[in-house]
């Protein structure tokens, strides 16, 4: 803020709150020639509208006389007029904010570190855990349940993770990378206009009846015979490999299992074959830290064990 | 050029009487909305998008406060500005074009609300080309208004037009500065400010629409219609002095409390705050002019089912000018902000003042207005009142505990830091205050109803009193 705004807002700000002391003064003068208090001003409007001359109430007054003084005050001691930040030096996003953090880190940061050293598959699976698994419940129902449910059961787009099929992978160590650094799922445009690789409506049509068949659906054979042309030539094979059956280093889905992220109709097939998907797990590392994504790594292990 | 003899009672009269019809059309889409929260599920509005909350409830805000308050203030203004003034209302024909440039506002507003068409920023949604529609009216509004004080024949200016003034001469600011929009089509402009400014300047508005629609103006009425159905003298001269110019002055700082712990610098949110806080005693001026001017005639209140309704409105304007004030210190706000302890505290001072006051006001106004005695039915009035007073009642209560309920699910942790409770938890203990809200909401909504068929059979039941619109010839002194 420049000196000339400071100084505008202060000069704005100190002459209001003067300006009401100046007008209590003002008001409570008596004036030569006035009507008597009590009695009405002497002027008449539409008829009968009169005022009485009565004085200010007492208590109304020393109400409003402590509301000033407690705005002066309160903008002595804290950021209030323009660049002066007040004799206490309070911030809210650096002194409260910072204060109010570690005052958690130093109440909840030994509880969660009482784990750190306990492997994720221990914790996930042994009865004497059952308090870690409980924390680690409680914090995805903080932080994940927004899009993979409160039973972790997904929905359209978000995967299911308590049925033991996994995109990236189910090892421990592929769970607790997944929390921490997030995932990126792109599947590739194949339909026309900005980006798509455009192959065309019969190819689409002719693929996904592969891809049906893949997980053992029902489609016209023939179909299904050019599109497994189709997907070895276009790049279909790069992610979800030779056979459809997925690549886990990729996040490319196993398309032989039955299992959809984003729905298994014929529509919605061509839908994600023509405008292609693109799927985030954001990363958590920095905003929980180790101790919690190790703790969220071994519940969730724990809801596919089950 | 018409008649100089007799006031203007014709734009009065077509004003007065679409504040009843806009009211009962806002507070039915209120109680619509209120019933979406509490029935998402309902087959009614499920999926047709014109009917989903998110389009309806601006509807509903826009209707309340421009449409009915609008109304209110429109008639009273003018009602009471040529009175006062002992002068027929300036302007000729600009009177009336206010009267049907406003009501073109609100048909187009409860056109394009509903499709969706919103510049997204509260209480002030409509699209650029209605803003400038908005502008105009507003601008002819205060020719009008002036120009009948200007011309005046009283040398001094009565209070209640203090009041209204500021309201006026604030309102054409606030607008014009928070809708600086740039247009890309007839339909869409883009705020012209960039990010915590615009938000800003959007509380900044959003906060003295409160101040200056909902309360300067209002206590412009009051200070007419109090003392004319108590028949006695306005409490205290000074008090009016001080509070006007206190309230005036220090409304304009308090928008930066809407945005307590956001991205806005601290200085403007500790500013914000203080001068909130400051409002509280010169809220609290014009509450106590307005029920001690009752003080000699408190036996009215037994028998006068008008003045209870003006009564009854500042007893909720007092009550909600502490809460907010209380609401804006940081500590509080921390708790209440984003629940619907907000929702409560807005229609404590909505129901509670603005429409009390009007609808006593209307019951002052309508007889006058159409040359009867008084109203077809004083015992429909009652009712009215008993109606009214329950159902805002019970809304509010209702409100606070599921807003306190909420601010404390919301903070609530486990023993190791997470949260005890998800949001889906909270919406859930809700229902039941969403349920007692409806009827809240229902009820008063009913309460317009009665007053609608009451203004009927009065305005139907044909000329009982002369009329009183001739302008007395101005006094020897």
């Amino acid at each position: 803020m420049s000196s000339f705004w400071s100084g505008w807002i202060i000069v704005l700000t100190v002459a209001n709150i003067l300006g009401c002391f100046w007008l209590i003064w003002w008001t409570m003068r008596s004036r030569a020639g006035e009507a008597a208090q009590g009695d009405v001003t002497g002027h008449t409007w539409d008829g009968d509208l009169q005022e009485y001359n009565n004085p200010l109430p007492r208590w109304w007054l020393w109400l409003f006389y402590i509301t000033l003084f407690f705005a002066a005050a309160y903008l002595a001691l804290y950021p209030g007029l323009g660049k002066f930040g007040g004799f206490l030096g309070w911030t809210s996003h650096g002194s409260q904010y910072q204060a109010e953090m570690d005052k958690a880190a130093e109440k909840y940061d030994p509880i969660f570190k009482q784990y750190a050293a306990v492997a994720v598959t221990d914790l996930a699976a042994k009865p004497e855990y059952q308090e870690a698994r409980e924390m680690g419940k409680r914090l995805f129902l903080t932080y994940c349940m927004q899009c993979h449910g409160s039973d972790a059961g997904g929905s359209r787009g978000f995967p299911n993770l308590t049925d033991g099929d996994w995109l990236w992978g189910g090892s421990p160590e592929q769970i607790q990378m997944s929390i921490a650094n997030g995932r990126t799922g792109m599947m590739p445009k194949h339909g026309p206009g900005e980006g798509g690789l455009n192959i065309g409506d019969e190819k689409i049509d002719q693929v996904a009846a592969y891809v049906m068949s893949l997980a053992g659906r029902n489609v016209d054979a023939a179909k299904a015979e050019a599109g497994k042309e189709v997907f070895m030539t276009v790049g279909c094979l790069a992610c979800h490999g030779m056979d459809g059956t997925g690549n886990q280093m990729l996040g490319g889905p196993n398309l032989t299992d039955g299992t959809w992220l984003y729905g298994g109709s014929e529509g919605i097939i061509k839908q994600t074959i023509t405008n292609g998907r693109a799927g985030v797990m954001p990363a958590h590392k920095d905003l929980l830290g180790d101790e919690k994504v190790h703790l969220l790594t071994a519940y969730v292990i724990s809801l596919s064990n089950q | 050029m018409e008649s100089q003899t007799t006031y203007n009672y014709k734009v009065v009269r077509q004003f007065a009487i679409m504040t009843v019809v806009w009211g009962i059309v806002g507070m039915l889409v209120g109680v619509i909305v209120a019933a979406q929260l509490a029935f998402p599920d309902f087959a009614l509005w499920d999926g047709i998008s014109f009917l989903s909350y998110g389009r309806l409830r601006p509807l509903h805000t826009n209707a309340v406060i421009f449409a009915f308050g609008g109304s209110a203030l429109f008639a009273t203004s003018y009602y009471v500005v040529q009175r006062t003034s002992q002068a027929r209302l300036f302007g000729g024909p600009l009177a009336a074009f206010t009267f049907w440039g406003w009501m073109a506002i609100i048909v187009l507003a409860a056109v394009t609300l509903p499709l969706g068409i919103t510049s997204g920023k509260e209480y002030a949604e409509l699209e650029w080309p209605i803003d400038l529609l908005i502008a105009v009216v507003w601008v002819s509004y205060a020719i009008v208004f002036f120009g009948t004080v200007a011309t005046r024949k009283v040398k001094h200016i009565y209070v209640a037009n203090w009041f209204f003034g500021a309201f006026i001469l604030t309102i054409a600011v606030l607008h014009i500065v928070n809708s600086a929009f740039i247009p890309v089509s007839l339909t869409k402009g883009y705020s012209f400010y960039p990010g915590a400014i615009d938000a800003m300047v959007q509380w900044w508005y959003g906060h003295n629409a409160v101040g200056f629609f909902l309360t300067t103006a209002f206590l412009g009425m009051m200070y007419y219609f109090v003392p004319k159905q108590a028949g006695r003298p306005v409490y205290s001269y000074r008090l009016s002095v001080v509070h006007f110019w206190a309230l005036i002055s220090t409304y304009m700082w308090a928008g930066p409390h809407h945005l307590h712990y956001t991205a806005l610098p601290d200085w403007a949110q500790s500013v914000g705050m203080v001068f909130s806080l400051i409002l509280l005693a010169p809220s609290w001026g014009g509450m106590i002019n307005g029920i001690m001017t009752l003080s000699g005639a408190w036996h009215k209140l037994r028998t006068d089912p008008v003045l209870k309704f003006l009564i009854v409105s500042l007893s909720f304007y007092g009550m909600s000018t502490f809460e907010g004030p209380m609401m804006s210190i940081k500590t509080v706000n921390a708790l209440s902000h984003y629940t619907d302890w907000t929702v409560g505290h807005v229609h404590s001072g909505a129901l509670g003042w603005v429409a009390m006051v009007s609808i006593g006001s209307l019951y002052y106004l309508i007889p006058r207005l159409f040359g009867r005695v008084q109203m077809f039915s004083m015992a429909l009035v009652e009712l009215h009142f008993w109606i009214a007073t329950i159902g805002v009642v019970l809304y509010i209560a209702a409100m606070w505990i599921a807003g306190v309920m909420q601010g404390l699910m919301w903070r609530a942790v486990n023993a190791d830091g997470t949260l005890t409770y998800s949001f889906i938890e909270s919406v859930e203990r809700t229902y039941p205050f969403y349920y007692v809200r409806l009827l809240g909401g229902a009820m008063f909504l009913t309460g317009m109803l009665l007053m609608a068929y009451n203004v009927w059979k009065t305005v139907g039941a044909g000329r009982t009193a002369d009329a009183d619109d001739a302008i007395p010839a101005p006094a020897a002194h």
